[in-house]
């Protein structure tokens, strides 16, 4: 996530800088853009969840379809493909999740009465409907992320292309859910400029990409205000087993340690969000399915937590707004 | 280019004047939190570009942003709990942008020190016009909104040019964070004027830790603890500094702040500790040490003349 500071070449330093270098356009009260306001939590009204829970605890499964012919560019998804074409070993370790993965992490959320958000690529409901029905007869929420892992909305995807990729995942995931499918989740969390409003114009009514807070708040479309909430990112699996390759070990450490801030926080500022992401291709694996259910039963041991879905959460946020 | 940047001389640790801090601690303690402001979409610069991926490269963006809506106040309080100032190293342009976190540091009496004016436009390429307008933009921002003139420098992004620390002793600046070759103060070489580095550090950076390191926040915990350790003793024989430097966006994460908090009390918990900001260490330095050392330093070139130049020939 570090900007690049290598050198890539030995006359980097011989350049001229233009005087508009020193030109700060954006220098202003509040942000440097206009998606949504500065903002700081500590400052803002408290919130309460119901039955006075200190903690919605969200936790988001990923099914995720990575295509064995993803371009290189202009980047890969974390957990895209590595090797030469045929890469059959990534693309088969990141199907594991669909095919076996995924039903451990569903049963370890089953036995602890734990709701999920589904955030689904739409070819792995187009691939296999089974998971679709898998989640809906649970009454879990599905959210949309996108079409697959090689499809990212970045500036340089034509505009119309970019829309269609949207509307296709969207179309795709409400036919088959039977839901309104109010959430959006980019695919590598990854977005245009023109992302949030291509989405918004679909009805989507809360978006997660956005990594800068802790609870949701509003941002500003073309079609109107949705609500960012607060998808935590360096909690992940992903994260932290694949990214930092830490181990299964530290990461129920590091969920606990999120979990008793976010609990205290809230005994003095009112009601917070405990986000956990899940990807099946990582922790379903059966050396590592143990340790999510470690950090899961810590999760359901506590009182006052609300096991929730996003648009549970993102409409008892938004009556008290 | 050149083979050494000629900033500072050669004088062994084991060699030195020895250091007291005030009321005879053994180590001199600062905590360096870097509040921060990157831009979405600013210029570019041909040495370096601000984000990896195409535009709006949200991820790394709105972390840092996280920092200041979230962690900011997360690893301030842990501070306040501990009786620590922190010593700001500032995105300048940050007083526009969000004067509330400024007014909260003010509060707590914290020093600021610059860090350029967005931590997205580098110093690479600058000409010495250009160099000079940022360091005047810093002095101006920062005398505006918080009263301080301030004294210490942390490259924007740590980029530099070669005239950089010429130019700091010049607008009268104490101190540069910018070079990590000690565990204590020492004199830089500049054209005119005084100047000198007071440790940083890149080791103890939590981000360096956390995202280059990959370590866990239990682990930096730990090596928080064992830096401390070996520099509180050292520090008997003469005094030592230790830095910590911070990002609220990545120390100021849930999960990561108890861990970081644990170090803190450890480190403060300790007598003999003195808990400074880096322009009292600079002070203090230049008050007590600094022609002492200039001294040493001659006396160390007389009887061990390098064969090479070295440390710019002064």
């Amino acid at each position: 996530m570090r900007p690049p500071i290598d050198a890539t070449s030995d006359d980097q330093h011989t350049h001229s800088l233009p005087d508009s270098y020193l030109r700060y356009e954006h220098r202003r009260y509040g942000m440097d853009h206009d998606r949504y306001e500065w903002s700081m939590l500590v400052k803002r009204k408290p919130v309460e969840w119901p039955n006075q829970a200190r903690i919605a605890l969200w936790v988001v499964p990923a099914l995720e379809f990575f295509p064995l012919d993803t371009p290189v560019k202009p980047f890969k998804a974390q957990g895209g493909m590595v090797t030469p074409y045929p890469d059959l070993r990534h693309f088969t370790l990141r199907e594991f999740g669909s095919r076996v993965g995924v039903f451990r992490v569903f049963e370890a959320l089953d036995k602890r009465n734990i709701k999920a958000t589904v955030a689904f690529n739409s070819e792995v409901a187009r691939r296999y409907p089974f998971l679709m029905e898998e989640v809906t007869r649970r009454n879990w929420e599905v959210m949309a992320h996108g079409v697959d892992m090689a499809k990212l909305h970045y500036s340089g995807l034509d505009e119309a292309k970019e829309k269609a990729q949207v509307q296709e995942s969207l179309s795709t995931l409400r036919e088959m859910s039977g839901q309104p499918v109010r959430g959006w989740l980019s695919p590598a969390r990854s977005e245009s400029f023109a992302t949030p409003d291509l989405v918004a114009a679909e009805g989507v009514e809360y978006m997660c990409d956005w990594i800068n807070d802790d609870m949701p708040y509003p941002f500003h479309t073309k079609s109107g205000d949705v609500v960012a909430m607060p998808h935590q990112h360096w909690i992940s699996d992903t994260t932290i087993l694949f990214f930092y390759k830490q181990s299964g070990a530290d990461f129920v450490q590091q969920v606990k340690d999120q979990f008793d801030t976010l609990y205290a926080e809230a005994g003095e500022h009112g009601g917070r969000i405990m986000a956990l992401t899940i990807h099946p291709w990582m922790s379903g694996q059966a050396h590592r399915i143990g340790f999510l259910e470690e950090a899961l039963d810590y999760l359901a041991s506590k009182s006052d937590v609300w096991s929730a879905t996003g648009s549970e959460i993102m409409d008892a946020w938004k009556a008290q707004q | 280019m050149k083979s050494d940047p000629g900033l500072y001389d050669y004088l062994p640790y084991t060699q030195r004047p020895k250091i007291e801090w005030p009321n005879g601690a053994h180590i001199a303690f600062w905590v360096a939190p870097n509040v921060e402001y990157y831009e979405l979409d600013g210029p570019s610069n041909p040495a370096r570009q601000p984000w990896p991926k195409p535009r709006p490269d949200l991820v790394p963006y709105s972390e840092r942003d996280f920092g200041n809506r979230v962690g900011h106040f997360r690893m301030m309080e842990a501070m306040d709990r501990c009786g620590v100032r922190g010593s700001v190293s500032l995105s300048v342009a940050l007083c526009d942008h969000h004067p509330e976190l400024i007014e909260e540091c003010k509060k707590r009496d914290w020093e600021f020190f610059s860090h350029g004016i967005y931590n997205t436009r580098y110093s690479y390429n600058m000409n010495e016009a250009q160099e000079r307008a940022i360091l005047q933009d810093a002095i101006d921002t920062v005398q505006k909104h918080t009263g301080q003139r301030i004294a210490g420098y942390l490259a924007p992004a740590l980029t530099h040019t070669e005239r950089t620390m010429d130019l700091m002793a010049e607008y009268d600046f104490l101190y540069t964070c910018d070079l990590f070759h000690d565990d204590q103060p020492f004199p830089v070489n500049v054209k005119k004027g005084r100047l000198i580095s007071v440790p940083y550090s890149l080791e103890m950076n939590d981000i360096i830790a956390y995202n280059q390191h990959f370590v866990t926040p239990r682990v930096y915990r730990d090596w928080l603890k064992l830096n401390f350790d070996r520099l509180f003793e050292e520090g008997k024989k003469s005094g030592t500094v230790m830095c910590i430097p911070l990002h609220a966006y990545a120390v100021g994460q849930a999960h990561r702040i108890a861990a970081f908090e644990e170090a803190l009390k450890y480190i403060t918990g300790h007598d003999k500790v003195w808990l400074a900001t880096g322009r009292e260490i600079a002070q203090y330095y230049y008050d007590n040490y600094y022609d002492e050392t200039v001294a040493a330093i001659a006396d160390h070139k007389k009887k061990y003349p390098p064969r090479v130049e070295t440390g710019g020939g002064s």
